[in-house]
C-alpha cells in the first residue's frame, strides 16, 4: 500500500506562496505527492485548496516557492505546460461545457487530426468512436457521442472528465471538489472511478471538504486551513475527528462539535 | 459504434422529431421554405422569379451573408460586433481615399484598406480580452468612432461626404474585377440563346442576356459560407470556437488558446465587413459616408434566425446562411409584391422575437435546464 517507499514523488511542491494584490491566498504550502496513491488535500471554504491546485495546474504562477516534476524544477506558463507534462486538472465548476457534445467535450483542446489534401481537419469519426469506447468503459450509456454534456448528470460529467484526462495520459490527476454537488451513488460512483485510476498507478489529488469521502479512498491527508498546512497524515495514522478539528482549525470546532453531538 | 443494445432506462429514447430539432438550423429551413411558399403563392406573378427577379433577392441576400458569416462565427465564439455597419461605411472611404484623392492604383488601395480593416478588427477583440469589458460596449464604442471618421475624412479633404469616380479608376486593375466582377458570362449568354433567361428586345445590349453573369459578390457570400461551415464544423479551430463561446474558463483551463481564438474571430468579422464593403464600391462606382448603416444588426438577426444562440458557444454557418437568405427574399420580395417597405421592419421584428424565443426552448431542451 505504502508506495512512498518504492518511488520518488511525482510533483514536490515547496514553501508555495500565492497572492492577489493585498490577499494572500497561500501562505507557504508544501504537499508532494507519490505516483499511484490518492493525496486528499482538506480544508473549508476558501482554505485556498483551488488556489494551490492551479498553481500545480499552471492555471496561476505562485507568487513565491518551487514545484518539482519528476524531480527537475517546472515552471508552468499555461495550463497547457501543465497539460503536456502529464498534470490534468478537473476544475470545480468549470469542466465541461454544457452546449457541446461529449465527443466535443471529450477532445477539447485534444482535438485528434486527420490530413486531407494537406489541410489538417478534425478527425470526428476517431473522436466520437473514442469517446463511445471510453464512456462505456466507464459504465456511461450515450445516446450517441453528439449527445450533449448538459444532459449529463453531475456524476457522469466527473466521470467524463476523469476518464478524458487518463485517457490523455494523465500521470498527476487533479480533481478539485468532484464529489461536492454529487448525490450519495454518484458520490460513490466517482470515488470509484478515483480508486481505478489510481491503481492504474496515477497519481491522484483529491481535494474535498468532506472528511467521509477523503477517508473513502485518500491514502495520505494534508489540510490547508487559511492558506497553510497543518501538516500531512498517513492513511490510519489519523481518526476523522481530528481531520475534521484540523479543517476549522482546532478549537472553535470542538465547541461546535460538542454543541452537535459531534456530527458535523 | 458496437453495443447499442445496453440503453439506459433513465434516459428516454428521444423521438426523431424532438432529435431533428436540436439542429440549430432548423429554424432557418423552416423559415426558408415558409417564405419562399408564401411568396410562390402570392407574389409569382409580380416577376420575382424571373431570371432578373432571382438575381435581385440573390444580390440582397448575398450581401447579408457575407456579413453574417462573420458575425455567425463571432457570435459563437462568445462575442458581438456592433461596427460592422460602420466598419462598411469606413472600409468603402478608405478605398476612395486610397484610390481617388490619393490615387493609388485600385488593387494597392483595396489591400491597404484590408489590412487597417482588419487590424481594426483585431484591436477590437484586443481590448475586449485585455479589459474584459462585454464586447457589445466596446464595439459600440467603434460604432460611433469609425462612423465619426467615415463623414469626417471626406469632408475635410474633399468637402463632401461622397467620393465618386471609384469605377473608372478600377478600369484595367487587377484585383477589383474580383470583388466588383461577373463570371460565367459566357454561360448566361447562352442561356440567352437558348431562351432560358430573357434577352434585351432592343437597345444597346440587344440580343444579350437580361442577367449577363454571376456576380462576384455572390461568389464571395457562397465561398465565405463553405469556408466558415467548414471551419466551425470540420476543423479542431471549430471546435474552439465552440468552446471559446461555450464557456472560456473551461476551454482555456483545456488548453484552448481562447484569446487568439476571440480575436481571430473579431478579425474575421472586419474581413468580412471589408469584402462587402469593397463589393459595393464596386459595385455603385462610389463610397458614402452611410453606407452600411444598420448592417450590424441586421447580421444579428440573420445570425439568430439561423439558430444561434445570443449566450454563444451555438449556432451553425448554414443557419446564418439561410436567415440572411430568409432577409433578403422578404425584403425583395415585399418590394416585388407592392407591400409597403416600411412593413419589412414590422416582419424583422416579430421573426427575430420568434427566431429568439424558438432558440431559448431549443437550448433548454439540449441542456435540459428547465
Ligand atoms: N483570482 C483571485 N483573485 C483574488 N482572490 C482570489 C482569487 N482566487 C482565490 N482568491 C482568494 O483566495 C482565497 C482562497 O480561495 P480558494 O483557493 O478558491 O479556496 P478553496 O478552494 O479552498 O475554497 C479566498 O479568500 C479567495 O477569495
Ligand atoms: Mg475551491
Amino acid at each position: 500500500m505504502n508506495a512512498r517507499s518504492e518511488h520518488a514523488p511525482i510533483v514536490e511542491m515547496r514553501n508555495i506562496e500565492k497572492h492577489f494584490g493585498p490577499v494572500i491566498a497561500l501562505a507557504g504550502v508544501s504537499v508532494d505527492v507519490y505516483p499511484g496513491e490518492c493525496h486528499c488535500l482538506l480544508g473549508d471554504n476558501g482554505a485556498g485548496k483551488s488556489t494551490f491546485i492551479k498553481t500545480m495546474s499552471g492555471v496561476h504562477k505562485p507568487t513565491k516557492g518551487e514545484i518539482l516534476f519528476e524531480g527537475k524544477p517546472m515552471n508552468f506558463a499555461t495550463p497547457r505546460d501543465a497539460m503536456d507534462a502529464g498534470i490534468a486538472t478537473v476544475h470545480q465548476h468549470l469542466a465541461m461545457i454544457p452546449l457541446m457534445s461529449v465527443s466535443r467535450n471529450f477532445f477539447m483542446g485534444n482535438e485528434p487530426v486527420k490530413k486531407i489534401a494537406g489541410i489538417p481537419f478534425f478527425d470526428r469519426d476517431l473522436a466520437d468512436r473514442t469517446t463511445m469506447e471510453e464512456m462505456r468503459k466507464m459504465g456511461i450509456n450515450l445516446r450517441g457521442p453528439d449527445q450533449a454534456v448538459g444532459t449529463l448528470s453531475g456524476g457522469e460529467r466527473q466521470t467524463v472528465a476523469i476518464s478524458r484526462a487518463v485517457h490523455f495520459g494523465a500521470k498527476v490527476l487533479i480533481l478539485d471538489e468532484p464529489t461536492s454537488a454529487l448525490g450519495v451513488r454518484q458520490t460513490s460512483n466517482v470515488l470509484a472511478t478515483i480508486d481505478k485510476v489510481r491503481k492504474q498507478g496515477v497519481a491522484v489529488v483529491f481535494i474535498t471538504h468532506n472528511v467521509r469521502h477523503a477517508l473513502a479512498v485518500g491514502d495520505r491527508f494534508t489540510v490547508l486551513n487559511r492558506g497553510q498546512t497543518l501538516g500531512t497524515a498517513q492513511r490510519g495514522q489519523i481518526t476523522p475527528d481530528e481531520l475534521q478539528d484540523m479543517m476549522a482549525g482546532g478549537q472553535e470546532l470542538a465547541q461546535l462539535d460538542d454543541a452537535l453531538g459531534g456530527t458535523v | 459504434m458496437a453495443d447499442t443494445a445496453t440503453t439506459d432506462e433513465r434516459v428516454k429514447e428521444m423521438s426523431r422529431l424532438r432529435l431533428s430539432l436540436m439542429r440549430p438550423e432548423l429554424g432557418g429551413m423552416v423559415g426558408t421554405v415558409a417564405v419562399f411558399v408564401f411568396f410562390l403563392l402570392f407574389a409569382y406573378d409580380s416577376g420575382m422569379f424571373a431570371a432578373q427577379g432571382i438575381m435581385n433577392w440573390s444580390i440582397v441576400s448575398a450581401q447579408f451573408m457575407i456579413i453574417a458569416v462573420g458575425a455567425c462565427l463571432l457570435m459563437i465564439a462568445g462575442e458581438f460586433d456592433l461596427s460592422v455597419g460602420s466598419m462598411i461605411g469606413f472600409a468603402g472611404m478608405m478605398i476612395a481615399v486610397f484610390g481617388i484623392v490619393l490615387d493609388l492604383p485600385m488593387w494597392i488601395a483595396i489591400l491597404i484598406t484590408f489590412v487597417i480593416c482588419v487590424s481594426l478588427g483585431a484591436l477590437n477583440g484586443f481590448i475586449v480580452i485585455r479589459t474584459g469589458l462585454p464586447s457589445f460596449i466596446v464595439t459600440l464604442a467603434f460604432l460611433f468612432i469609425l462612423r465619426g471618421f467615415t463623414i469626417y475624412i471626406p469632408q475635410t479633404v474633399e468637402n463632401k461626404t461622397i467620393i465618386g469616380g471609384i469605377r473608372d479608376a478600377a478600369e484595367g486593375d487587377w484585383l477589383a474585377p474580383v470583388f466588383g466582377g461577373k463570371i460565367f458570362t459566357g454561360f448566361f449568354q447562352w442561356l440567352g440563346d437558348i431562351g432560358v433567361v430573357g434577352v434585351f428586345e432592343r437597345g444597346s445590349r440587344e440580343g444579350q442576356p437580361v442577367v449577363d453573369g454571376l456576380p462576384m459578390l455572390i461568389v464571395w457570400a457562397l465561398l465565405l459560407v463553405a469556408f466558415g461551415h467548414i471551419l466551425l464544423t470540420r476543423t479542431r479551430f471549430g471546435n474552439w470556437v465552440f468552446a471559446a463561446g461555450g464557456d472560456a474558463e473551461a476551454a482555456r483551463n483545456s488548453g484552448v488558446p481562447v484569446n487568439r481564438v476571440k480575436v481571430l474571430m473579431f478579425m474575421f468579422t472586419a474581413f468580412c465587413a471589408t469584402v462587402f464593403a469593397t463589393c459595393q464600391v464596386m459595385e455603385f462606382g462610389s463610397a458614402g459616408a452611410d453606407r452600411g448603416l444598420l448592417k450590424e444588426f441586421e447580421a444579428i438577426i440573420a445570425v439568430v434566425i439561423g439558430g444561434a444562440l445570443l449566450t454563444g458557444g451555438y449556432g451553425s454557418v448554414i443557419g446564418a446562411a439561410l436567415g440572411a437568405l430568409i432577409f433578403g427574399v422578404v425584403q425583395q420580395g415585399l418590394f416585388f409584391a407592392g407591400v409597403e417597405s416600411s412593413l419589412f421592419r414590422v416582419f424583422l421584428g416579430i421573426i427575430l422575437l420568434g427566431a429568439v424565443v424558438l432558440n431559448t426552448y431549443i437550448r433548454r431542451m439540449i441542456t435540459g435546464e428547465r
